[in-house]
């Protein structure tokens, strides 16, 4: 893939604020047709790396180009070829859905036939054939997305920037908006996403660029991301409160791993090798020390937990970590 | 939400970008600044309570100042206060409603809906013409109630239709000015309760330092002086000589050239302040 066959491309991008660095040598290759989601915590960068690409933001150094065209150099090409779906609603309140459809069509100098024929399959693909003649500013938070993304869809975007599409949405309209996006995508569109919603990347993205502290620390699959983020996990349940500290002896003299004792739910975890000689000797083991066991899971990474890996844990999760 | 597959979808091209002649670009900035001219007006359109505030101040002013002032107010030479205050009253009025221009571009420029309108290949002056041209729509709509108020108060113009159309002209290029002054303050300010907090005691002082409610030649010298020089003073001077209305004199340069200056003041403030706003609004969110 080179970089002018590629739908979005940034190389070296640095963008300062002051002192801040908001990205410092950002780097992003997305193949045309795709999903690439941008995964990381607050204040990673991931926003800012969507405005620059997305030319509402001038940056300090490095390079970019979205849709075969420079960023810098012409962005008015760039503003034809994306469609722009912010963290807010990015609407004219005042106006009624079906206007504020046409205004962002007629900006895009269609004719203004197509632009209202346009509107209304919308409006309807959208579910706000009902709701078409009211402000915007009555809309609820679900319905406003959807006209927002509406609003990206006039004309079908080569490349469509998703910041955080579904953040505050009810579980429905995440659902339906999620449908919207993979069509678009069957038809040929590029979506760089950002979210931090990992099921969100899981669900949505071919390829997850993990983003810390204004740099991508690490890009692969959904698959590849939990494989690097360390071995399988074995988990068991154990009937009596009394018997963790015998059963966590046991795990990690078979695991040879450290367990992580969760009293509440009297749950064992720890990483695993060979999986199942592991799980045959454990289960074995534990028989033989009149351990009753509840439930036994084998289970890969979350992706959840490939994040923190990769980020680096800063959110003290760690805490239900005990040396048995 | 349906996920039917449409066929028919315009597809973004770069061909949709403004191309890169100067005579296209411009005809561009053209198109996009009245398709914003426009969705400024569906604003008015959906608010009817903001047109029934716009038509109340001009007719307040004509009232008060009218009736209240108008009483103990003398005017220079022979005529009636009313038919001196009215074009005063115009453009006092011109004035008052940069305070709307500019909050309404700081409520346009704190929005989601600014990152769209940045994010789309129209022209990027679309955002301030659209506001310039909706605002002189408005202010041709506050005249024409000011005029009918005038009229039905004793106020006439006297040398034809020709000469008043130019005056209300002058008023326009003058509120036009005034819009791109406004234009800038919003973008400057982007918190529309400061932005009407401050807009008054910037407008009060420049009203009461002109000739919209007193001949300069009743002033103190240097208070004549700068009511004289004054850019509303200007416009409003002319608009008097062309509606034929009384409290023509004062023997300065500037009373003499009114004309010449009801034309040169705006077009210097525009050429000035139309440049900076623009500039400070490419500027904006970076």
């Amino acid at each position: 893939m080179t970089d002018e066959t590629s739908a979005v491309v940034a190389r070296g991008v640095r963008k300062t604020y002051g002192r801040t660095a908001a990205l410092d040598g950002f780097d992003l290759t997305v193949p045309p047709g795709t999903v690439c989601g941008l995964l990381g915590p607050n204040g990673a960068g991931k926003t800012t790396a969507v405005r620059v690409l997305a030319t509402l933001l001038r940056f300090d150094a490095g390079h970019a180009r979205v849709a075969g065209h420079d960023v810098t150099r012409h962005p008015e090409r760039v503003r034809a070829a994306i469609g722009l779906t912010g963290q807010y609603a990015a609407v004219d309140e005042t106006l009624s859905g079906r206007q504020n459809l046409v205004l962002f069509g007629r900006l895009r100098h269609l004719p203004s036939r197509t632009v209202r024929r346009r509107a209304d399959e919308l409006l309807d693909q959208f579910g706000l054939t009902d709701a078409a003649g009211r402000s915007a500013g009555t809309y609820s938070g679900g319905m406003r997305r959807r006209l927002d993304l509406a609003a990206s869809l006039i004309t079908r975007p080569q490349v469509l920037f998703l910041d955080e599409p579904t953040t505050g949405l009810d579980p429905r309209s995440r659902n339906g908006l999620w449908d919207a996006v993979r069509t678009l995508v069957a038809d040929g569109t590029t979506v760089l996403l950002t979210t931090q919603y990992l099921e969100e990347a899981d669900q949505l993205a071919d390829r997850v660029s993990v983003v810390d502290a204004g740099r991508v620390v690490a890009e692969g699959t959904s698959a590849e991301l939990k494989a690097r983020s360390g071995a399988d996990r074995i988990e068991l349940v154990v009937r009596h409160a009394g018997q963790l500290p015998t059963a966590a002896a046991l795990v990690e003299r078979i695991t040879g791993g450290t367990v992580r004792v969760d009293r509440e739910i009297r749950q064992l975890s720890a990483p695993v090798a060979d999986r199942i000689t592991a799980l045959a000797e454990l289960l074995r083991a534990l028989q033989d020390a009149g351990i009753a066991v509840e439930d036994v899971v084998l289970r890969r990474p979350t992706l959840d937990e490939a994040f923190l890996h990769l980020t680096g844990d800063r959110s003290g999760r760690a805490g239900t970590e005990v040396a048995a | 939400m349906s996920t039917t597959v449409e066929t028919r979808v315009p597809s973004g091209r770069a061909e949709q970008a403004p191309p890169s002649g100067p005579l296209t670009r411009l005809r561009w900035a053209v198109v996009d600044g009245w398709v914003m001219t426009g969705r400024n007006m569906r604003h008015v359109i959906r608010s009817p309570e903001e047109i029934v505030l716009y038509f109340s101040l001009p007719i307040m002013f004509v009232l008060v100042f009218g009736y209240v002032f108008g009483s103990g107010m003398a005017v220079p030479g022979d005529g009636s206060y009313r038919e001196f205050l009215l074009p005063g009253v115009f453009v006092m009025t011109m004035l008052y409603g940069l305070g709307a221009t500019a909050s309404q571009i700081a409520v346009d420029a704190g929005r989601g809906v600014v990152d769209r309108f940045r994010s789309l290949p129209m022209a990027r002056s679309a955002l301030l013409t659209g506001r310039a041209g909706a605002d002189l729509l408005r202010a041709l709509l506050e005249l024409s109630v000011l005029v009918v108020c005038g009229l039905l108060v004793g106020w006439r113009w006297r040398n034809g239709l020709g000469d008043a159309a130019a005056a209300v002209g002058l008023i326009l290029l003058l509120r036009l000015a005034l819009t791109w002054l406004g234009i800038l303050l919003g973008l400057l300010v982007p918190n529309p309760d400061t932005v009407s907090v401050i807009v008054f005691p910037l407008a009060f002082p420049l009203t009461a330092l002109s000739n919209v409610f007193v001949a300069p030649e009743l002033l103190p010298e240097w208070l004549g002086a700068i009511a004289a020089w004054n850019p509303l003073s200007a416009t409003v001077a002319a608009a008097r000589d062309l509606f034929g209305n009384p409290g023509l004199g004062g023997g300065s340069w500037a009373a003499e050239h009114a004309l010449l200056l009801a034309v040169g003041w705006p077009v210097l403030l525009i050429a000035v302040i139309a440049p900076l706003a623009v500039r400070r609004y490419q500027r904006l969110s970076r």
